[in-house]
């Protein structure tokens, strides 16, 4: 994103002296840099000091949740509210529970979706545009209306509090298939008429040609299904109410009290235990984040 | 698998040359292309299309989820969607939702996609932080926001201290709890609308501002002139995607405030949601969920039509 052209629109070629254009160009500048610095300051400061705020709290004792004015830090660095945490629901568990679904889910996504798309953009046969409007179709069902045929589906196979009752029904890759389909039509088709006259079979041409030439795109979507397998909460939800299959955030709002009185240090703990590794994994591989979710936004 | 890579070599090479021209369907390549894309087809067949047709039915029946008995009433559970009184209240905090979190995070993304394609010091920065919280799951926002918004001791009633504003009630009165769930909603997805822009932005050719420059054309001017119209197919694809995101979502209401209070975050959403799995009238909530897909659809082929023509492609 960062080596991307940067551009000031240029003033107007007049004839004054370079020095002087320089300097009224500093003082009409000066103003305009000052406020633009300042709401990006601002703009930083709003969706940083939340995230901050929950760091910060997590590591507070119960008294200092109701101190005035405000403590910005907490008074030790300890990790009670962590402990207790794990003392009311296991976390560990389901933090497993949830890297292991959302490794599996989005592997299995990224293979469908390669597969797939590959079958609809190298095969030749018939019906493959059919099979194309199937998938950019499926891309405007909303979740919401298969949710309750889909429960009683995994209910009547006995899949309710199993893995696979999470897992299988979210599989299909639309998304998926759609952005390596305009991908592959974007591959220069000499490299693969070449590989089909060497005698390479469609199977090699896969693995061989077209897996290699995809590296980024296909870094892109198995980011963006990890981010997306990893907050997954309204299918888990329903299909789970037992926490040895459940997966994080489901865990999370166990937490929440029925009678209104939160304890906010605990909530804080476990909500940043939910949001640290999604946020490291962002952190470390934005730019192919990004990427994936800008394909297909602008150029499309 | 294996298996396949010496005879679909042998196969290509025989007939490589003319393959194109020849329509004939070889029996191979159709195994092959059923081996490929037959397991997402099949799923896509099972878990999004299936539901879709079952769930017209599902709305057709008085029937409750997990029972055996369910009996067919037409049109009924539409019939008593529609004359619902709670059913106004639904649609206008449905409307109000969509409208506020697409026309904001819209306008507001623009504005802090055009702030980051600034030639500025620290901008990667800002990026990314913008763009942190779509990453996060809604379950920890929702909560973590929950907290800033405690009309006690929360980050936000302190602030409000300080220009000796009294924080409202936010949790139980009516009009401030879908505020404070659409300022969080916001919160979480503008970075998400802001980067959709910055890449177009930056897409847009040097050469027309120089030409609009050249012109006499100000900043404000090249912007409204030159650069908003060719950020067209841009602000079409995000009018889109966030209408849709903005229907569907679930995470931060269930976190917040589960519907209420007296359901006034109650978006259709939520109560297919609260139908079908609390309540537990599926037939009933299935009507609800094909009325969402109706507006859905609606919408889309709506934007498609209307805002098609009037979108530059350049």
């Amino acid at each position: 994103m960062s080596t991307t052209l940067e551009r000031t629109p240029t003033p107007t070629p007049v004839a004054t002296p370079p020095g002087r254009r320089r300097q009224r160009r500093l003082l009409t500048r000066l103003p305009i840099d000052g406020a633009l610095y300042l709401t990006m300051i601002l703009a930083i400061l709003v969706m940083s000091v939340p995230l901050i705020w929950m760091f910060l709290a997590s590591f507070k004792e119960l008294p200092e949740f109701a101190q005035i004015p405000l403590q910005w830090l907490p008074e030790s660095f300890d990790f009670s509210n962590f402990a207790q945490v794990a003392s009311s629901i296991p976390i560990g568990r389901m933090f497993l529970n949830s890297v292991m679904i959302t490794i599996l889910g989005a592997g299995l996504k990224v293979i469908l979706g390669l597969a797939c798309a590959y079958a609809i953009v190298f095969i030749d046969v018939p019906f493959k545009k059919t099979v194309f409007y199937l998938v950019l179709f499926a891309l405007l069902i909303p979740g919401q209306i298969t949710i309750i045929p889909n429960y009683t589906l995994i209910a009547d196979l006995g899949w309710l509090n199993t893995y696979q009752g999470i897992l299988v029904p979210g599989l299909a890759s639309a998304f998926g298939t759609f952005l390596f389909r305009q991908h592959f039509l974007s591959l220069p088709i000499s490299v693969m008429e070449a590989a089909e006259v060497d005698g390479a079979g469609h199977w090699r041409r896969l693995w061989r040609f077209v897996v290699p030439m995809s590296v980024p795109t296909i870094a892109a979507v198995s980011l963006v299904s990890i981010v997306a397998e990893w907050n997954e909460y309204l299918w888990p939800m329903l299909v789970t109410d037992n926490t040895r299959t459940m997966t994080l955030p489901v865990g999370l709002t166990l937490l929440q009290s029925l009678d209104g009185q939160q304890n906010w240090g605990v909530l804080m703990a476990a909500s940043a235990l939910v949001t640290v590794p999604i946020l490291l994994i962002f952190l470390i591989l934005q730019r192919r984040l990004v990427a994936g979710l800008t394909a297909g936004a602008v150029t499309g | 698998m294996t298996a396949f890579t010496p005879s679909a070599a042998a196969s290509a090479t025989a007939s490589a040359p003319r393959s194109r021209s020849r329509r004939r369907v070889r029996p191979r390549n159709l195994l092959l292309f059923l081996l490929l894309a037959g397991p997402n087809v099949a799923l896509l067949l099972l878990f999004v299309y299936r539901p879709l047709v079952l769930s017209f039915y599902y709305s057709m029946l008085q029937w409750n989820l997990g029972s055996n008995i369910a009996r067919f009433v037409g049109f009924g559970n539409y019939v008593e969607w529609f004359t619902n009184p709670d059913t106004p209240q639904v649609l206008l905090t449905t409307a109000i939702f969509a409208v506020t979190t697409v026309g904001g995070g819209l306008l507001i993304g623009l504005a802090l996609a055009l702030l980051l394609n600034q030639k500025l010091v620290g901008r990667g920065i800002a990026r990314t932080f913008a763009f942190a919280p779509y990453v996060l799951s809604g379950i920890a926002v929702g909560m973590l926001w929950l907290y800033i918004f405690d009309p006690r001791n929360g980050l936000l009633s302190v602030a409000l201290g300080w220009f000796g504003v009294g924080s409202p009630q936010w949790y139980t009165t009516s009009p401030w709890a879908l505020i404070m769930i659409i300022i969080v909603y916001l919160w979480k997805h503008i970075g998400y609308v802001a980067l959709i822009y910055l890449a177009g932005l930056q897409a847009v050719p040097q050469d027309l501002r120089d030409a609009a420059a050249l012109d006499g054309a100000g900043r404000s001017r090249t912007f409204r002139s030159v650069v908003f119209p060719l950020l067209g197919p841009v602000t079409f694809f995000l009018l889109i995607t966030t209408m849709l995101s903005s229907l569907q979502s679930f995470d931060l209401i269930r976190a917040m405030t589960d519907g209420g209070p007296l359901g006034s975050t109650t978006t259709l959403m939520y109560q297919i949601y609260v139908e079908g799995f609390q309540t537990g009238r599926a037939g009933y909530a299935s009507a609800s969920a094909t009325v969402l897909f109706i507006i859905l659809l609606a919408i889309t082929g709506l934007q498609l039509k209307v805002l098609e023509r009037k979108v530059h492609y350049s």
